[in-house]
């Protein structure tokens, strides 16, 4: 090849300042895109840990929801947290081992099958259905049949969401477990559920972690599954038989009335859901960052 | 046509390969191998990517049935039973025969379970008997003084070498009769791939080895016997000293010298 002449030299010198321009853009481009987004984040935790804290006490820990127009600070979220952390756990007990053994099925057994593939497509349809529907649909198969509204119906609506969010996550999970592994396992003799139990699944516990981790954020946070299932309630109360307490209903009820102490204890349950969802989601990262 | 002839009739057979045609889908991708391989030896498959080594290997421990469009017709005998008409379970099967990959695969577990978890799925050993099956195969596999002060470690936290010697191990464990590398030595550095080559010296005392290889000194330096593999067919078949010095044919010297593939 023969060296470049002069003016190959220069049309080679204005294409790569052409680029460096181009490149430029693009960089102050993502990065105007980036500060959008992180705009709007950031002035929503700031307004919830600003009015929230405001209204923080122990108070807010430890009572239950004051009646309407008591005075300021009188009164707390407890028995709401109470609820919401019952239903949540029954939710996520439920539905995450149903969760896990579906994705399974779907990773280790016969994964380009019929039944794997309109199960896939099904759990699509779930995982995009407004939550709304869900909360109507056991109101129609739950409270309707007992003729009362329960902390059961909520966690059962709560377990619907679930359960199409860690079928998701272990399924793509488990397909990420490189081929190799799975073959030197069964190249030892070892059988299918060994393989499984023993390897892919704890392979991938890391993702299988974090997507239940999600999954609770989630529908900690739900509202309109809970509207019609658990409803609310102004009492303490341990138990899920009956309507119940919870942290997002309480919220919207609050938030929406003209009475100023509720006003103040909406923003306080917002405050705590936030701070918990935060949580829930850094834990879920630290997770999935860990190798193995 | 097919120029594969046995090696020599001294050499007491460990498996022999007949009419073995192997499909995926409908593509016929092994075409009527017939193949001897001879015991506590070393056999080599050389051939270009593609040509079926990699499959012909797959097919011994019938591993190829984890995919439902693959399948295999002919007969694989290892010690004269036919391994793809078996009514021994699979997994059994798989126990007699040891696999190593291309790229090392420990599991996520503990350096000691690595090797453990192999032996335990066929032998109920008191723990005493467990850690001295665990300890010979990290010998056996010349791993043994590297990792001895650490067997609680992840088996991930190796190095790349060191994993493919675990893998060694795992599969020396279970004490199968014959051991199939596939490309063990292509991830790594020529110092590892320099210890798993006297390794493979060592262990044809015991074991019959066979090995994929794209690497033509490795398998003039390892094997006693190769096979020249080329679009499904099985070409040439000899002692590796004359198919490198005077192959029979014209193909395997291109392959051989570097003029093709």
């Amino acid at each position: 090849m023969k060296p470049g002449t002069h003016s190959e030299a220069t049309s080679k010198a204005a294409r790569f300042a052409h680029r460096k321009r181009f490149n430029r853009l693009a960089i102050a481009l993502s990065m105007a895109a980036m500060l959008f987004g992180m705009f709007w984040l950031a002035w929503i935790l700031w307004e919830t840990v600003y009015i929230g804290i405001s209204s923080l006490s122990v108070s807010m820990l430890t009572e239950s929801t004051p009646p309407a127009g008591d005075e300021l600070g009188a009164g707390g979220l407890a028995n709401a947290m109470m609820g919401s952390f019952l239903m949540v756990a029954l939710a996520t007990f439920v539905g995450a081992p149903i969760g896990i053994l579906s994705g399974i099925y779907l990773a280790e057994y016969n994964p380009q099958g019929k039944l794997a593939s309109t199960v896939r497509f099904i759990n699509d349809l779930l995982l995009s259905a407004p939550s709304i529907i869900i909360g109507l649909f056991v109101y129609a198969v739950i409270v309707m049949r007992f003729r009362e509204f329960s902390g059961w119906a909520g966690a059962a609506a709560l377990a619907l969401i679930v359960i199409p969010i860690v079928i998701r996550t272990t399924e793509n999970m488990l397909a990420l477990i490189p081929a190799s592994l799975r073959e030197a396992a069964y190249a030892l003799g070892t059988p299918k559920w060994k393989v499984i139990t023993r390897i892919t699944l704890v392979a991938a516990r890391a993702g299988v972690l974090t997507g239940i981790l999600l999954a609770v954020a989630r529908i900690s946070g739900e509202t309109a599954p809970l509207l019609f299932t658990a409803l609310n309630n102004q009492f303490w109360k341990a138990s899920l038989s009956g309507p119940l307490a919870n942290l997002p209903v309480t919220i919207l009820q609050f938030a929406m009335s003209p009475y100023e102490n509720w006003q103040q204890l909406a923003w306080g349950g917002v405050f705590l859901i936030t701070l918990a969802v935060l949580g829930l989601n850094i834990l879920a990262r630290m997770l999935s960052r860990e190798k193995l | 046509m097919n120029m594969a002839e046995p090696p020599s009739p001294t050499v007491p057979i460990k498996m022999a390969v007949q009419d073995l045609n192997f499909y995926y889908g409908k593509f016929l991708a092994l075409k009527s191998i017939n193949l001897d391989i001879p015991e506590r030896c070393v056999t080599a498959f050389i051939g270009p990517s593609g040509c079926g080594k990699s499959t012909l290997l797959r097919a011994f421990n019938r591993m190829f049935e984890l995919y439902p469009e693959q399948r295999a017709e002919g007969s694989i005998l290892l010690d004269g039973e036919n391994l793809l008409t078996s009514k021994q379970d699979v997994a059994l099967i798989r126990a007699r025969i040891g696999m190593v990959f291309q790229k090392p695969t420990p599991f996520p577990m503990s350096i000691f379970d690595n090797i453990a978890f192999g032996v335990k799925l066929f032998e109920n050993l008191p723990r005493v008997e467990l850690e001295e099956r665990v300890e010979w195969a990290l010998r056996k596999a010349a791993l043994w003084d590297e990792v001895k002060d650490k067997l609680p470690q992840n088996g991930a936290s190796l190095s790349g070498g060191q994993q493919q010697r675990l893998c060694i191990a795992r599969c020396i464990a279970i004490k199968p009769e014959l051991l199939l590398l596939d490309e063990p030595c292509s991830a790594l550095d020529p110092i590892s791939t320099g210890r798993i080559e006297e390794l493979i010296a060592e262990l044809k005392k015991d074991y019959t080895v066979i090995i994929v290889t794209h690497n033509m000194q490795q398998a003039a330096r390892v094997s006693d016997y190769t096979a020249y593999m080329y679009l499904g067919e099985l070409m040439e078949f000899g002692e590796t000293e004359q198919m490198f010095l005077k192959p029979r044919r014209r193909e395997t010297e291109d392959y051989i010298t570097g003029r093709f593939g």
